[in-house]
């Protein structure tokens, strides 16, 4: 499309005790921002249903360039993919205003 | 058998038979805020009344019980169940520290039977939530991973996390108001708790049911132990309730504490603190058995041992 401008989107679907260090985590890494919803699905660590707490999970989405893309799944998996519920994907997407999100 | 325990019996029941019964995230999560602001309030009404240097004494004698509970638990787990030494005390950390709504359940079964008790025991709740956690993080790390232990964030978590910053808050309000100036906030924070405590109790029920398939999968070892040492624990509260000169009632309150296992606090923070500890496993334990054991067999049966100890 012609209007729009090339940008990473990170994903991370994560446990909701995670929501924290995530948020300082990709801010520190060179995220100019993020969103984050309360989402709910199966996987390997069984139904997480999302009734209370320790059953949460969240989504967190993170526009960025490639450079930071790059150092927030890097991070995120030695950090916590050993010990934590996490599922991680990175997607090539189109942006308006791409100064927002990079740089 | 108590209307409040039919509550969590109706929510397990209707999981297990799949109903589509759901209370929403949002609902759970307001009444939760509620009763620990009740029962913060309700104690630190009567706290107002007390000489604190009669307290004192007690309070630290039950802070030292909420440091031993996890010593105890935690070589059980770790020697005698084999379990590895992060799950151990993960473990360990959630039988130190307390639930807030088998407290209010003990209350409730008191006060059906007009048997009074000593009213600030709400303190004894927020005193007991702490030390168990911390204790279970140092047995996690004793390994030698001291540096490991991020002290910021574990002290954050404990001492301000939601359930304490609620219970803690309500006692201080209601320490500082006192029973004058609660009285206006009465109908809503003290004549509508059952009814809030029996839509908790139906949530505990639905939870407790979806996490009981886990139960085939934890082992035999976990379920003797989830029910084994919250009566040990009992003992130890009642006979720290008899020595520090508590009534009856309050003695049982202090056994049913002791006896209780955390599942809202204690996750949260082992989550964080010990996160190679898989929660399933204290999950299961503390909720799935120990909660429904206190609630429905436990409680009656601690009155017992309180009698035995109490002799009254």
């Amino acid at each position: 499309m012609p209007n729009t401008h090339k940008c990473k989107l990170v994903v991370l679907i994560a446990e909701k005790a995670l929501e924290d260090k995530l948020a300082q985590d990709v801010m520190r890494l060179g995220a100019h921002g993020y969103t984050v919803a309360d989402v709910r699905g199966r996987g390997s660590h069984g139904d997480r249903n999302g009734t209370w707490d320790a059953d949460r999970s969240i989504r967190m989405e993170i526009l960025c360039d490639v450079k930071t893309a790059v150092t927030i799944t890097t991070h995120v998996e030695k950090a916590y993919f050993l010990h934590y519920a996490m599922v991680a994907f990175v997607a090539d997407v189109g942006v308006l205003r791409p100064q927002k999100f990079s740089g | 058998m108590d209307a409040i325990a039919l509550f969590f019996v109706l929510g397990f029941v209707a999981r297990l038979a799949r109903s589509d019964l759901k209370l929403p995230a949002q609902l759970y999560e307001a009444l939760s805020i509620y009763l620990l602001l009740a029962i913060g309030l309700k104690g630190g009404m009567e706290l107002a009344k007390q000489a604190p240097m009669e307290v004192l004494p007690q309070a630290l004698a039950v802070i030292a019980l909420g440091v031993v509970i996890p010593l105890i638990a935690f070589p059980i787990l770790y020697k005698l169940g084999r379990l590895d030494r992060f799950n151990a005390a993960a473990i360990a950390g959630h039988y130190g520290s307390v639930s807030v709504v088998t407290f209010a359940v003990a209350v409730d079964y008191l006060a059906a039977r007009n048997l009074p008790y000593e009213a600030y025991l709400p303190l004894f709740l927020v005193l007991l939530e702490m030390p168990g956690i911390a204790i279970g993080v140092l047995l996690a790390r004793l390994g030698g991973q001291w540096r490991e232990i991020r002290w910021g964030t574990l002290l954050h978590e404990i001492f301000l996390g939601k359930s304490m910053v609620l219970l803690a808050g309500g006692l201080l309000i209601g320490w500082a108001a006192g029973p004058k100036g609660l009285e206006p906030l009465e109908p809503f924070f003290f004549d509508l708790f059952k009814g809030a405590l029996c839509l908790f109790l139906l949530e505990m029920g639905l939870v407790a049911a979806a996490q009981a398939g886990a139960l085939r999968s934890s082992g035999v070892f976990l379920a003797v132990f989830a029910i084994g040492m919250p009566i040990v624990s009992a003992v130890l509260g009642a006979v720290l309730g008899t020595a520090i000169g508590l009534s009856a009632g309050g003695t049982l309150l202090l056994a049913t504490l002791a006896a209780s296992a955390s599942y809202i606090a204690a996750p949260a923070a082992m989550r964080i603190a010990i996160p190679e500890a898989n929660p399933g496993l204290s999950i299961t334990a503390a909720l799935v058995i120990t909660f429904p054991f206190n609630l429905l067999i436990g409680i009656p049966l601690y009155h017992r041992i309180v009698g035995l100890i109490h002799g009254s």
